[in-house]
């Protein structure tokens, strides 16, 4: 008897979010990487109130979106991917997807080839990421039943 | 999706905003082997969770208006083993149906002595409680009219980031329920949305008592 996931709402911001919540790791810290994007509807337009996870061995990371439907973590460069979740209004039940850093992963063999490279960061620096989240339409981000 | 998936679809009409938002495409299942990375125990480390943060009545100088209401339950996994440890977080509008939020522009009062966000972790059964005051019903613009019933925004963790949930909690008997079509995204499985309230939570000239269980997924 599952309880039924409900939307996470417009009105979050005052509660789950926290300053420290985008940076896993310290500034400096060895290895790390810097990941951002923006997370867009079906009509291209930003989604400027939803709220991403990602967690790692030892590390949890917590972001709210950017009226621009911008985001941004700080964290250590995952072993294979990082497991992102989002949570939004209009969501019923978040979707959780997958950022790659190298499009060569075994683990996208399972995908799609034409849908592949939506899993796949780009790179933007020598240890920055981009990875924008399509949630529906033209480019729609693979998601995952987790 | 297994036949006993109790989660609403991604698109349902009725509540306009997942029109834009629900993917269109099916959802991949991958092979989840036991290294699979959502299957990590998150940690939430970055602040300790204080003694009174459970307490949404304690946490301004003045005491919020409304109808004091201790909210408790057990955090399960759908086998029926206690989540121990886990980080429960609550978020809701004050008496009156208002967010301390900026851009809650419902004409509400906000009150001063209400936030409106707790956070506890559960005890070795898997407890969870809250000391709050009832919120109020707010209005909204999905269709004309529209009203939200009364609910309390739960955010849980298991130990494993694959449970992770994030869900809403109803007052018994809201004659809202029938209109709401968040709620009914839920379908069959709304009731189970609903805490039930318990005279044996109740604390005598103090406070109104609710049980609610949660159920997540089990650990893989
Ligand atoms: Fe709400």
């Amino acid at each position: 008897m599952l309880t039924p996931s409900q939307t996470l709402g417009p009105f979050f911001s005052h509660a789950l979010p926290y300053a420290e919540g985008p940076f896993c790791v310290p500034e400096g810290h060895p290895g790390a990487i810097e990941l951002r994007g923006r997370v867009t509807d079906g009509a291209g337009e930003p989604v400027p109130d939803a709220l991403l996870e990602i967690c790692q061995p030892g590390l949890f990371g917590r972001c709210p979106t950017a009226p621009d439907g911008s985001y941004h973590f700080r964290t250590a460069r995952p072993e294979t991917y990082l497991p992102l979740l989002i949570f939004a209004r209009g969501l019923l039940k978040p979707v959780w997807t997958r950022v790659h850093l190298t499009p060569d992963d075994r683990f996208l063999d399972e995908v799609d080839e034409s849908r592949r490279a939506t899993l796949v960061a780009t790179r933007e620096g020598e240890a920055v990421y981009r990875f924008d989240v399509r949630l529906q339409g033209a480019g729609e981000t693979v998601f995952f039943a987790i | 999706m297994p036949a006993d998936d109790p989660h609403p679809p991604y698109l349902h009409p009725p509540y306009g905003s997942t029109l834009l938002r629900a993917p269109a495409q099916p959802l991949l299942a991958p092979k989840l082997d036991p290294e699979a990375a959502e299957l990590v125990d998150p940690v939430y480390g970055h602040r300790p969770v204080g003694d009174l943060d459970h307490d949404l009545t304690r946490q301004r100088p003045v005491e919020p208006l409304g109808e004091r209401i201790i909210v408790t339950g057990r955090v399960l996994e759908s086998g029926g083993r206690p989540v121990r440890g886990a980080l429960v977080e609550v978020w809701q509008a004050n008496a009156s149906g208002r967010y301390a939020h900026d851009l809650d522009r419902h004409p509400a009062p906000l009150d001063p002595g209400f936030h409106g966000f707790g956070r506890c972790l559960t005890d070795d059964e898997g407890r969870y409680r809250f000391v709050t005051i009832k919120p109020g019903a707010y209005p909204w613009r999905n269709h004309p009219n529209a009203w939200r019933p009364a609910h309390i925004h739960f955010s849980v963790f298991g130990t494993q980031f694959a449970q992770r949930l994030i869900t809403q909690m109803y007052f018994p008997g809201d004659p809202l329920f029938e209109h709401d079509p968040i709620m009914n995204s839920a379908a069959a499985a709304r009731d189970r949305l609903v805490a039930r309230f318990d005279l044996g939570t109740t604390e005598p000239e103090w406070a109104l008592g609710y049980q609610w269980d949660i159920v997540i997924k089990g650990a893989a």
